[in-house]
């Protein structure tokens, strides 16, 4: 045999495979049918749905927004709005998630009512000796409003907007000083050349680890059990598992529920990336295989290799 | 009085923090006339040539292109400085080609030179797409209009960022040495565009290290050493008759 190190480990793997199934089959806390017949209850394909597919779409559709939004500031000549958006991606990146849903879960205790409008205004009424001066523009009940969905999906896009600024300033970052400086002296707006050159390109660098936040915000929908979040998939199967005592059958439901719905996920992203290559063909794509083998014979890092 | 030409610098002093690097030059281009600049490494060159379209903001003195002054606007003897949208406008007629080409990796070479046209001057698309098409033509890339800059050769990406500057139809075309980068075979060919636009009666200025070039097509010649223009005059005078030593001395490098 030439590889006799390969096949011990392929023999090991192989008993230690044949004992996990044997396990699957034979312990009786799996409880296969009543998984099975539980794990397609309607509230939990409705919980799947809404907690988890639309949360995860609308947090991650926020998150970008903002996130572009705070990296630009980030870039930008501007001290203070530079300093702000640092304030803003260190807060929530420091805050964990599962820290920062329960509190959001909880501002109701902080305002009962949540309403915009001038601050301070009843103090400076006083001021002027004017009483319960009052200059608000609209407000409402945060119970109604900041509970449930709506409070998951603040604490979920915010966090990400944290996790996409650094992800899209790194990528604009990428993107060679020259192209912006071509696009400004064909009188393209500051605007245009961030649209049609920048982050164009920047896509490339962006996408992949943004499909990677996705998945992990997926996940992450689970979190939002301790906001509560009740119409969401975990809150579902786990409610289930504590009303029947059946809790591990349920937990296991889950793992396969989203196994699903990561692997759908991946199968996304592969394509996305393949299409934001555009223009990084054949050279690129061969650039980065030598570099790749360059790296497996133990050869130097080799350069960024300048594009042109 | 400056009407009559098409670029006028006057005095222009640019510092980088405490780095002075244009100490007060000064420039005339008739309309139609190619400007050669020439000089030693970080002697200004690019730098003023960047003052021209403001991507440099100039310290002091003026520059006008076209009559028009760029950048600021004078009242009462007073300059302020226009908004970005004001200067982004005056750069629509003012083109410019970079040493390193600077094209956009993820638009083919059409839409390269279909990009400022359509979003700057938003004209129809069908009429800037015959426009492209023909100006690609004019630089001899017109088999190559689908191509992505990665799959071109230094010498056609720089033809394809020619095309790209002359699709906005610029009244002065800006060059900072569009040969530099290139294989010495590939030269040729950027050159021969020039040659034809200079022709063609466009008025450029053009950074460059290529004194054949300079010397066959040049109507002037401007020696830069030391933030400072030395010398300038007609090609053959500056080039065969140098007046200044720091001319000589640069000259009896590159020659
Ligand atoms: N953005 C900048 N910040 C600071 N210093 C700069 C900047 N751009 C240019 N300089 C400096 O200004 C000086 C002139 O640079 P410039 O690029 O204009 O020279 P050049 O004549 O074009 O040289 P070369 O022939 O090498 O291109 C150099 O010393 C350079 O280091
Ligand atoms: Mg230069």
């Amino acid at each position: 045999m030439r590889h006799p190190g390969r096949w011990l480990a392929v023999a090991v793997l192989a008993v230690l495979t044949a004992m996990f199934v044997h396990m699957l089959v034979t312990n009786d806390a799996f409880q296969w049918a009543f998984m099975v017949d539980n794990m397609f209850r309607p509230p939990i394909i409705e919980g799947l749905v809404r907690g988890t597919v639309v949360m995860t779409i609308c947090a991650m559709l926020l998150g970008v927004t903002l996130g572009v939004v705070i990296a630009v500031m980030r870039l930008s000549d501007n001290p203070i709005l530079r300093a702000v958006a640092w304030l803003y991606t260190w807060f929530f990146r420091a805050v964990p998630r599962l820290v920062l849903l329960a509190v959001f879960g909880n501002l109701g205790i902080l305002w009962s009512r949540i309403e915009f409008g001038v601050p301070f205004d009843t103090q400076i009424g006083r001021l002027f000796g004017i009483d319960n001066l009052e200059l608000r523009a609209f407000g409402f009940t945060s119970r109604d409003v900041l509970t449930g969905f709506m409070a998951g999906l603040l604490g979920l896009a915010l966090s990400e907007a944290a996790y996409m600024a650094e992800i899209v300033r790194a990528g604009i970052q990428s993107v060679e000083g020259g192209q912006a400086e071509a696009a400004t002296a064909l009188g393209m707006s500051r605007g245009q050349t961030l649209r049609r050159v920048v982050l164009p390109q920047a896509m490339r660098v962006i996408i992949p680890p943004t499909g990677n936040e996705t998945i992990a915000m997926l996940k992450d929908t689970s979190l939002l059990l301790y906001v509560p979040v009740s119409m969401e998939l975990f809150f579902q199967l786990d409610a289930v598992g504590k009303r029947t005592f059946q809790i591990f059958p349920m937990y296991v439901a889950a793992c396969l529920w989203y196994l699903l719905l990561t692997s759908v996920l991946l199968v996304g992203q592969y394509f996305l990336e393949r299409h934001f290559s555009r223009g990084y063909g054949q050279q690129a794509r061969a650039r980065m295989k030598l570099r790749g083998f360059a790296a497996e014979q133990g050869g130097g890092g080799g350069g960024t290799g300048a594009v042109g | 009085m400056s009407d009559e030409l098409m670029v006028r610098a006057e005095n222009v002093h640019k510092s980088f923090g405490p780095l002075e690097v244009l100490k007060g030059v000064d420039l005339a281009v008739r309309p139609g006339e190619v400007s050669c600049v020439i000089g030693p490494s970080g002697s200004g060159k690019s730098t003023f040539l960047r003052c021209i379209n403001h991507l440099e903001k100039i310290n002091a003195g003026r520059i006008w292109v076209d009559g028009e002054l760029v950048g600021y606007r004078e009242r009462g003897g007073k300059l302020y400085e226009m908004r970005e949208k004001e200067v982004a406008a005056q750069r629509r007629s003012i083109g410019m080609v970079f040493q390193r080409f600077n094209l956009f990796p993820h638009m083919t070479a059409l839409e390269n030179v279909m990009e400022a046209p359509l979003r700057v001057r938003r004209e129809s698309r069908a009429e800037v797409r015959e426009r492209a098409t023909a100006l690609l033509d004019r630089v001899g890339l017109a088999s190559k209009i689908g191509n992505y800059p990665g799959q071109l050769s230094g010498g056609q990406q720089q033809r394809v960022a020619i095309a790209r500057a002359l699709a906005m139809r610029p009244k002065l075309m800006l060059f900072d040495e569009p040969t530099s980068a290139l294989d010495p075979e590939l030269v040729g060919e950027v050159l021969d565009v020039m040659k034809d636009l200079a022709r063609d009666g466009m008025t450029m200025i053009v950074v460059t290290h290529e004194i054949g070039f300079a010397r066959e097509v040049g109507d002037s010649l401007i020696f830069m050493d030391g933030g400072v223009v030395v010398e300038s005059g007609a090609p053959d005078e500056v080039l065969g008759n140098p007046r200044h030593d720091r001319t000589r001395t640069f000259l009896s490098k590159v020659l």
